[in-house]
């Protein structure tokens, strides 16, 4: 990388999440090419594409799930492109699944609290955690921001689908999140649910950005302040949600197309 | 269904929060029959002559120990590991060159409160490394890789003079002697294996509930997810090893204070085996069934020889029971001897429920 170049990435250390010519090949097939996103810190963004577009396969690259072939990943201006997942959720980087990632054995506050401790200290502590544990408070806490305390000592297996959704936010909002990537949130939730999903969407506190991929228009872009469009692995369209709603050639393609 | 009707489970009012946390932490406290359990192994030595009290019992608990460590890998951790023996043995070699023995040109001479740490460490390290190279496999790989360790262990036993003396091993291992008492006559050595077994038990069953063993458990469900929440599966994986090694090298120190001896035959391929045998048999869901399964072998091993004869057959066929027992129990259990004993009793509580009608759960 020359001079020039670097010092103009750091410049840009502003952003939250900064990707550029992100390609992710799998075999010959480039689910990702080429891909360039600036996000602001506390911007909250619609990725929206058919399925295939490589939305997920996206996610993958910013978390590390998966490293991408070639290109580089910013967070908060430090280059993360190397960094294992782990290393970069201990930075502030947060992300749900489409499908839930949980801990079926284990109890919902159980699931939680991991969630908590994996970005903080003593990840490796012998000891159990007492009852003025700060960890075991804002277990508690997010417990009932995501309205499950009533099952909090359940294993996780017993829980409604709903239920798992709304566990899966509360593991991505543990610790100090500075930036979430939801997969999907509302995947599979009835109306009552959506409402509840995009009430704790917008009560967010305001410096924590989002990029959210989800399939109903009416949940991504109501908790949303810019869209990008991707198809076949590409950067189709940014814009605002009432621009990228209008676009004709969007609409062709993806709300026009008979997708739900 | 809305997500707000779930609120309306409420927990039951009359147990304080405490008072829950403290039996959710340690269950087996209000379970009676545990209590009745312990009494029983204190006042063992009253009921028990020397021959069952170190022969079966202080055997068993021994057993119990190794296989727990495995347990704790297995249940916990998702890795089933073939070498936690091998580190017991090697514990057991350590204690023996490092200490006192009848092999005076191997063995060191050392204290026995300084060989004993010495070899506790080595066989932790041991473990850890081979745990180090075990991870970064899964599943079949995992079990080849520790499988290996512990057969290379062996024929390295057998082949080397130098430190393990070869086949003949190492003999007439000192015990330790302190505060005038001689640890190795049978009621002391019993009381020393409760004592460590009890131990280990109650630390893994506090481990299990600490943020290392929820996170252990959270590595064998979902490393992926994991390693999105925050934490090194790897090393988690190791760590869980390193405890792991340790565990079992308690049990290998108390074996070579039990037998006095080691030889490459207490290493052996087959004994390796033996120990998951042991901990499947018993079941490796929860730090109880290991003694349990450690019980049922030993028991098997010193009785079947017995009963065979008696009914005309081969004593040495004790193996051949101890192996249908293994194909019955993984064939209707998947969680050994407490899976099917817990299936008993929800199947007599389901039917008390129904005869009786409102018995509380």
């Amino acid at each position: 990388m020359d001079s020039v170049a670097h010092r103009l990435s750091a410049v840009g250390a502003s952003a939250a999440l900064e990707l550029r010519g992100v390609t992710r090949l799998f075999g010959a097939l480039a689910a990702l090419t080429d891909v360039t996103i600036t996000v602001r810190p506390g911007e909250r963004r619609a990725v929206l594409g058919s399925n295939g577009a490589g939305k997920t396969t996206l996610f993958n690259c910013i978390t590390g799930d998966f490293p991408p072939s070639s290109g580089t990943i910013r967070f908060f201006g430090e280059d993360i492109t190397q960094f294992p997942p782990y290393e970069r959720i201990r930075r502030g980087l947060r992300r749900t699944y489409q499908i839930s990632a949980l801990f079926p054995g284990l109890t919902v506050q159980d699931n939680v609290y991991l969630a908590c401790r994996g970005v903080s200290r003593g990840r490796f502590s012998f000891l159990r955690p007492g009852q003025n544990d700060a960890l075991m408070h804002a277990t508690e806490t997010l417990v009932q921001a995501v309205h499950l305390a009533g099952v909090k000592d359940r294993r996780v297996a017993e829980l409604a689908h709903g239920q798992q959704r709304q566990l899966e936010i509360a593991l991505a909002l543990a610790g100090a999140p500075r930036f979430i990537l939801f997969d999907e949130p509302a995947a599979g939730l009835s109306p009552t649910e959506r409402r509840e999903l995009i009430e704790i969407l917008t009560s967010l506190p305001a410096h924590i950005g989002y990029i959210i991929i989800e399939h109903d228009m009416d949940v991504a872009l109501r908790v949303v302040e810019s869209v990008t469009m991707m198809h076949n692995g590409r950067i189709f369209k940014e814009g605002l949600p009432r621009e990228i709603e209008s676009d004709p050639e969007v609409q062709e393609l993806y709300l026009g197309g008979g997708h739900e | 269904m809305s997500l707000l009707q779930s609120t309306q489970f409420r927990p039951d009012p009359s147990t304080s929060t405490t008072r829950r946390a403290l039996l959710r932490a340690w269950p087996e406290f209000q379970n009676p029959a545990a209590w009745l359990v312990a009494l029983i192994l204190v006042i063992m030595p009253l009921i028990a002559n020397g021959f069952f009290l170190i022969e079966i019992f202080a055997t068993t608990l021994i057993l119990g120990v190794i296989a727990l460590s495995l347990m704790f890998l297995a249940g916990y951790g998702g890795m089933v590991s073939l070498m936690q023996l091998t580190i017991a043995g090697f514990a057991g070699y350590m204690v023996a060159v490092f200490g006192v023995s009848g092999n005076a040109n191997i063995s060191l001479g050392w204290p026995w409160w300084l060989a004993t740490p010495m070899a506790l460490a080595l066989a932790t390290l041991f473990g850890t490394l081979g745990g180090a190279l075990a991870v970064r496999t899964e599943g079949i790989y995992t079990i080849m890789i520790t499988l290996a360790i512990g057969a290379a262990f062996y024929y390295f036993t057998n082949q080397n003079w130098a430190i393990f003396n070869g086949h003949t091993g190492i003999n007439t291992v000192a015990t330790p002697h302190f505060w005038g008492v001689d640890w190795r006559t049978d009621i002391a050595f019993y009381y020393v294996t409760l004592g460590v077994a009890a131990i280990c038990y109650f630390a893994v069953q506090y481990v299990s509930r600490a943020p290392f063993g929820l996170a252990l458990q959270g590595v064998r469900d979902n490393p992926r997810r994991m390693a999105a929440l925050g934490f090194n599966p790897n090393a988690h994986r190791i760590a869980a090893y390193a405890f792991a090694a340790f565990i079992a090298a308690l049990g290998g120190v108390l074996q070579v204070w039990n037998y006095r001896q080691i030889s490459p035959g207490s290493v052996s391929v087959g004994a390796c085996i033996d120990v998951l045998i042991i901990a499947v048999v018993g079941g490796i869901t929860r730090p109880i069934g290991p003694f349990i399964g450690a019980l049922i072998f030993v028991l098997l091993r010193t009785f079947a020889l017995d009963v065979l004869i008696k009914l005309g057959l081969d004593g040495n066929r004790f193996r051949l029971l101890i192996g249908l027992g293994f194909l019955a129990i993984v064939f209707w259990s998947s969680d050994g001897v407490i899976g099917l004993w817990e299936r008993w009793r929800r199947r007599n509580a389901s039917s008390t429920q129904r005869s009786g009608g409102g018995r509380h759960g």
